[in-house]
């Protein structure tokens, strides 16, 4: 493989604690590796630019069955967008929903190399897989939906942590998955039947169970297994004025549960999206409670969280949470796919259009940035959209552009039909902290590496970590306008993945070697889950159990990570 | 001797039975029994044993013969009729695994072709009527396990889709459906009195064509307007009587087939039924499912969803992939002359298409990747045999509600036979080669 | 307003994509500077003037160029597309996508139009003085924003899906209609000179449509409220007035729901 010199970069690396000083970034046998260790490297001239790892995003929806519903039932998203392909590109389209091939190139572009897949139906792992196998350069993982699956929901109503770890490790390994992911914890099973639970003590039909119960449950059962990732949740009551609450409750339920896993990460609970969880008041009331999620979040180690912010797009939502998107598509009449999965959990998709005209939406976009900027410590803090739900990811340039400044975020303001009435709704107007990119590379570098406990492999620059490095043609110490932040950073000038040069001179120069990541957890052997399984497939299931389990040839390149819980 | 294989897939319809098992020979070259299958599953497996079966690519000469050709020369055949061409098209599709029509979509691009598949004469026009209004809908476990209303609407699973009631609609007890058949009510539409029919609580005899006002009338109903006093010949109170019925059920599901997608109004029906089904969970909890026919039509939607972002009829010709039956559509491009090469893969146009449109194809330039002699091959220029996936190669198939399944080789393939993803990669590689990429 | 003429020399084999035919891309340009514009057949590449002559020349702006494209165009699509001023006149049929997208401006086609004319239209005219296909100001696949604002003006018959979820504008045919028409539609008006098949205002939310011709069948969802006289656009007689789509979601304003109107001519 080449060597690499990346020289004179401004380098901004939480990992090493380079704050932009200048710095060279040597690249060897897909490792960073000490400058003194290249012999005949080929030599970047990165002087004048910005140098950082490449990015992690810990919550995307990019591959999978709801992703592509979104693609095939929108022609519209793909109007007009396209582009044809260039050099070696293979053929790309979509916007809100891009097509795999351009997911890659996309978030190549932005200098990403790391995208988990936030929500994976068992079921339907298969299709996850082969879309992560057709998305270019990216390192992929996706997480297995738990929190409406029946085996969980009856072994937590007993408060069964080990059996539930033997299942999660089961369905880790048959899905070849990546971490545990709650979505509208029983309220997607109460879909089923047409219904919901709104807040985590709301019982779930038939099993006799609450959402805090199987939260608690997934939680420990997580640090049972000690899994690289903590449980990663998706809150009941998603979207709802009046939600804070739920959240607050949400979070108190790591209270007190320290993590166990070798993986370096320090949290129990990562919450996702929580942009859309931090309403208060009520019907066209709503209002910012960000800084009361802040001031939890804050004070509380044991917690990572994402933003979901919104970017004022037309875009496509889609999640788990059934329930939700029926409520969306009577608000918005558009149209509405809804795909419940048997024993496991259900998904929606609608379309929707995020207007600077409509108030709730600029409060949804103050919010989401009032998150970040009322955070105190940027490693566990994520930049995010939900992608597609707040908003394509394709716009996280333009996010970091209102975070970096205040300039940018009053020309929003003074776009906005009501701009009185959401600055009266929230508190961003009163914020003027503007971040600098050592505190972006924390929370879309290292940070995101570091709750995913794969620390020990991106997110930072110092030598054995992968060799994924970013060059953004920006000039932090020269004047800018903040359109120049969004412009630098959709389009990296160069771009390694595991040492291989995937971007040079702004275009796609190669389609990677991408990996997809998944979790072997083994666990002692456990009869009655086996059991418990067998009778299942038996009886409720479609699908022969031996033709569940996700077999090698859809990860043609798999990177399995080892996890022992049998002591 | 002989061995047993379980959990077999079964490469017919869209039901994608994965119970099967299959009595092969020690060395796994003879197939000779096939258990749980309907008779149409087992017969396919069968077919791939009949003596007769042609093993080589053939290629048709002036005087009408076939001659036999290598897989070399077909391949060269193939590729540049593809490569020459302005704008081919590759029609097919629905009867091969996913990761042969992800090659194939590679060679689309290459090439520029119009990528098509059976949905174009089947459910396409149901995609369309999901592109307008979105579609509620689930697994079929959750039909299993929790449906109390089933109504087929346009379909004859009896008949088209054997296994599917037993499986997963009327009789299977599930976990809130203990019951079985006698826990949940069925209702048919269909002009015809069918034998799925005959078995139902409630047959509405529809006039023929009268569908979307029917669907129309149900919603209608729902809200407790007025109607008509007959609507498609079935009597008002009937009307308000099955509407009821929907309401007052637990879990609804609405499975329809080419009685509705291919009769007047096409995606206008299926639209209208979709509407139904949203209506329903104003009330209660309702799916609705598409009868997809062939055993993966719907994966072939799924890899160019992913690939291109549209399910069938996507036309690659500019750089990038656009769409719009109607002009896209295979039977569309031929009716006009649109097209200059077809390429037909996993599919028998020359069974299912016009007359009309079957004409155009033999005036064409033309390759069938058929393993089986067809309608199609009679009248293409090249036929490539190819190993029958499912039987003699496995790969990943899409079940009619979307689940992925791995489907299984049982039986090895007549020696030197290829399968359609090896025959596929070779002809990417000579167009690369031609294209000079 | 200058006038730029193109005229058909060579039919091509296959079709020719040819959306550059508008006063949009022609402003500003001279006669050899538009013959070098592309279009396509397939994933060919070619130039204008390898199939027209071009002669004349453009105005500065769109508003100030007329096109005039002569013979043969049966073959020839997206005329018109996208185009936001000026005037295009066709003296032949057209195939696909006349003024599909337009935005402003005239276009006149002395011939029939094939389908998709008008899709996605936000304004302008498009006049056809012989029939069109199907799909004319319809929607594109998926789009809940069909035709927003302009007229369509048919001097013959329409095909099958006509004004697909419209939401403005209006269109005037003067003969027959085929089946479906202002499915989904949330506003505009439709004017059927001529008669009707069915499935008129299936899942119509909003809008008008009028027929003054016979109608085989009537929706199940349209109901009969009252009789009314209309003197409108030169249409002057008595009309039967049917509300609905009764089983589709509909606005409100003040408390009462707001349904589509569907008028049909019973006497003079």
């Amino acid at each position: 493989m080449a060597e690499y010199l990346i020289k004179n970069g401004f380098v901004f690396d939480p990992v090493l604690g380079i704050k932009g000083d200048a710095a060279d970034i040597a690249i060897k046998d897909g490792k960073i590796v000490e400058t003194s260790a290249v012999k005949n490297p080929k030599v970047i001239d990165a002087a004048g630019k910005t140098v950082m790892a490449g990015g992690v995003d810990v919550h995307a929806h990019v591959a999978g069955p709801k992703v592509n519903i979104g693609r095939n039932f929108r022609p519209e998203d793909k109007l007009f967008g396209y582009k044809p392909k260039n050099g070696i590109e293979r053929m790309q389209g979509g916007f809100s929903v891009p097509t795999t091939i351009r997911t890659g190139y996309d978030y190549a572009r932005m200098g990403y190399t790391t995208v988990m897949e936030a929500a994976m139906p068992p079921l339907y792992a298969r299709h996850t897989h082969e879309e992560m196998r057709d998305t270019p350069i990216l390192d992929q993982g996706a997480y297995p939906v738990f929190g409406n699956n029946w085996f969980v929901l009856e072994y937590l109503k007993n408060h069964e942590i080990e059996n539930t770890a033997a299942y999660i490790a089961w369905l880790l390994r048959a899905t070849k998955g990546y971490a545990v992911k709650v979505v509208n914890p029983g309220g997607t099973e109460a879909w089923a039947w047409g219904l919901n639970c709104e807040n985590i003590h709301d019982p779930v039909p038939y099993f006799d169970i609450t959402p805090a119960q199987i939260v608690k449950g997934l939680i420990e059962a997580n640090e049972y297994l000690g899994l690289p990732h903590s449980m990663h949740i998706h809150a009941n009551n998603l979207g709802t004025p009046g939600n804070y609450q739920t959240t607050l409750d949400t979070f108190k339920l790591s209270e007190g549960i320290k993590p166990n896993s070798k993986f370096g990460r320090d949290q129990v609970m990562h919450h996702t999206h929580v942009q859309f969880h931090s309403y208060g008041g009520e019907g066209f009331n709503f209002e910012s409670k960000a800084p009361e999620i802040m001031d939890y979040v804050n004070t509380h180690d044991n917690i990572t969280i994402d933003l979901g912010c919104v970017t004022l797009d037309e875009t496509t939502t889609m999640t788990a949470d059934g329930p939700f998107e029926h409520h969306l598509t009577e608000l918005n009449h558009l149209k509405w796919a809804n795909a419940d999965v048997e024993l496991e959990t259900a998904a929606g998709v609608v379309p929707f259009v995020y207007s600077a005209n409509n108030k709730a939406n600029a409060v949804q976009w103050c919010i989401g940035l009032e998150l970040a900027l009322l955070a105190k410590d940027f490693t566990r803090v994520f930049l995010t959209t939900d992608h597609p739900n707040a908003g394509p990811f394709i716009r996280y340039p333009r996010i970091m552009k209102w975070l970096m400044s205040e300039e940018a975020r009053k020309q929003q303001f003074d776009a906005f039909k009501h701009k009185d009435k959401v600055i009266d709704a929230t508190n961003l107007a009163g914020i003027d902290r503007e971040l600098d990119l050592y505190e972006i590379a924390q929370m879309t570098r290292a940070g995101p590496a570091k709750s995913l406990g794969l620390a020990h492999m991106y997110g930072g620059l110092a030598p054995g970590l992968e060799a994924d490095v970013a060059v953004f043609d920006f000039n932090p110490n020269e004047p800018y306008a903040p359109d120049d932040i969004e412009k630098a950073f959709s389009n990296a000038e160069h771009l390694f993945k595991a040492g291989v040069q995937v971007v040079r001179d702004h275009n796609i120069a190669s389609n990677g070697n991408k990996r997809t990541l998944w979790v072997n957890a083994k666990v002692n052997e456990n009869p009655q889950v086996m059991r418990d399984v067998k009778e299942k497939f038996l009886r409720y299931y479609t699908v022969t159990l031996n033709n569940y389990e996700v077999t090698g040839h859809y990860l043609p390149n798999p990177y399995v990570i080892e996890v022992d819980a049998t002591q | 001797m002989t061995k047993t294989v379980t959990d077999v897939i079964c490469p017919f319809c869209g039901t994608l039975c994965d119970d099967l098992e299959v009595v092969v020979s020690d060395d796994g070259k003879e197939l000779f029994e096939v258990y749980n299958a309907c008779a149409i599953g087992a017969e396919k497996f069968l077919h791939s044993q009949a003596k007769d079966r042609i093993t080589r690519p053939r290629m048709r000469q002036e005087d009408g013969s076939w001659k036999e050709i290598s897989y070399d020369e077909a391949i060269e055949y193939t590729a540049r009729m593809l490569a020459d061409a302005k704008k081919p098209l590759m029609y097919g599709w629905s009867s091969t695994n996913c990761e042969a029509q992800a090659v194939g979509s590679e060679i689309g691009e290459a090439v520029g072709a119009v990528m098509d598949n059976t949905a174009t004469v089947c459910h396409g026009t149901s995609l369309i009527a999901v592109q307008d209004i979105g579609i509620p809908s689930c697994t079929l476990g959750e039909v299993k396990n929790r449906a109390d209303r089933i109504l087929f609407w346009g379909c004859n699973p009896a008949h088209a889709h054997p296994r599917h009631m037993s499986r997963y609609s009327i009789f299977p007890r599930g976990f809130f459906t203990g019951k079985g058949h006698a826990g949940r009510k069925m209702i048919v539409v269909d002009p015809r009195p069918t034998d799925t029919a005959s078995l139902a609580d409630i047959h509405l005899q529809i006039e023929q064509g009268h569908d979307y006002e029917l669907l129309d009338a149900l919603r209608v109903a729902f809200k407790g307007e007025q109607l008509p006093d007959f609507v498609g010949g079935i009597p008002k109170a009937k009307i308000y009587e099955v509407a009821e019925t929907l309401k007052s059920g637990r879990f609804a599901i609405i499975f329809f087939g080419m009685g509705v997608t291919q009769s007047i109004g096409k995606n206008h029906n299926i639209d209208a039924a979709i509407a139904v089904t949203r209506d329903l969970n104003e009330y209660t909890k309702a799916a609705i499912m598409p009868m997809r026919g062939h055993y993966n039509v719907t994966g072939s939607g799924q890899v160019w969803g992913w690939l291109f972002g549209f399910p069938y009829a996507v036309d690659l010709s500019r750089g990038f992939a656009r769409y719009n039956p109607g002009e896209t559509t295979s039977n569309d491009l031929l009716r006009r002359d649109e097209v200059d090469a077809v390429f037909v893969l996993g599919s028998d146009p020359g069974a299912h298409f016009p007359f009309s449109s079957v004409k155009k194809i033999y005036n064409l330039p033309s390759v069938a990747i058929d393993p089986h002699e067809t309608p199609t091959t009679e009248v293409c220029k090249v036929h490539v045999p190819v190993a029958f996936v499912g039987v003699e190669v496995g790969g990943c198939a899409y079940r009619m509600d979307n689940v992925p399944i791995e489907t299984r080789k049982v039986v090895e393939a007549p020696e030197g036979m290829m399968t359609d993803e090896e025959f596929l990669s070779r002809v990417l590689a000579r167009v690369k080669e031609i294209k000079g990429v | 307003m200058e006038t730029v003429t193109l005229t058909i020399k060579n039919q091509p084999e296959l079709y020719l994509e040819a959306d550059n035919i508008t006063p949009d891309a022609f402003a500003g340009k001279k006669a050899e500077e538009i013959a070098a514009l592309h279009v396509y057949i397939g994933r060919e590449q070619h130039q204008l003037g390898d199939f027209f002559e071009v002669s004349g020349g453009a105005g500065a702006t769109p508003e100030e160029t007329k096109v005039v494209v002569n013979g043969d165009l049966s073959r020839v699509k997206y005329i018109g597309m996208k185009m936001t001023g000026g005037e295009v006149v066709v003296n032949s049929n057209a195939d696909m996508y006349v003024g599909a997208w337009m935005q402003g401006g005239k276009i006149t086609v002395n011939g029939n139009v094939d389908a998709f004319a008008g899709t996605g239209m936000k304004g302008g005219e498009i006049v056809v003085n012989g029939n069109a296909g199907n799909y004319l100001g319809a929607a594109y696949r998926g789009d809940w924003r069909g035709m927003a604002d302009g007229k369509i003006t048919v001097a013959g018959n329409a095909g099958s899906d006509l004004g697909t979820f419209m939401n403005g504008g209006e269109i005037v045919i003067g003969g027959d209609v085929d089946v479906h028409v202002a499915t989904h539609a949330e506003g505009g008006k439709i004017v059927i000179k001529g008669n009707a098949k069915s499935r008129l205002g299936g899942q119509m939310v909003g809008g008008e449509i009028y027929v003054l011709g016979n109608i085989d069948v009537m929706m199940p969802g349209f109901a009969y409220r009252e009789d009314v006289d209309i003197e409108m656009d030169g249409i002057k007689g008595r009309f039967a007035l049917y509300e609905g789509d009764l089983g589709e979601r509909h606005r409100k304003r003040k408390g009462q729901l707001i349904y589509a109107k569907l008028y049909q001519q019973i006497g003079a």
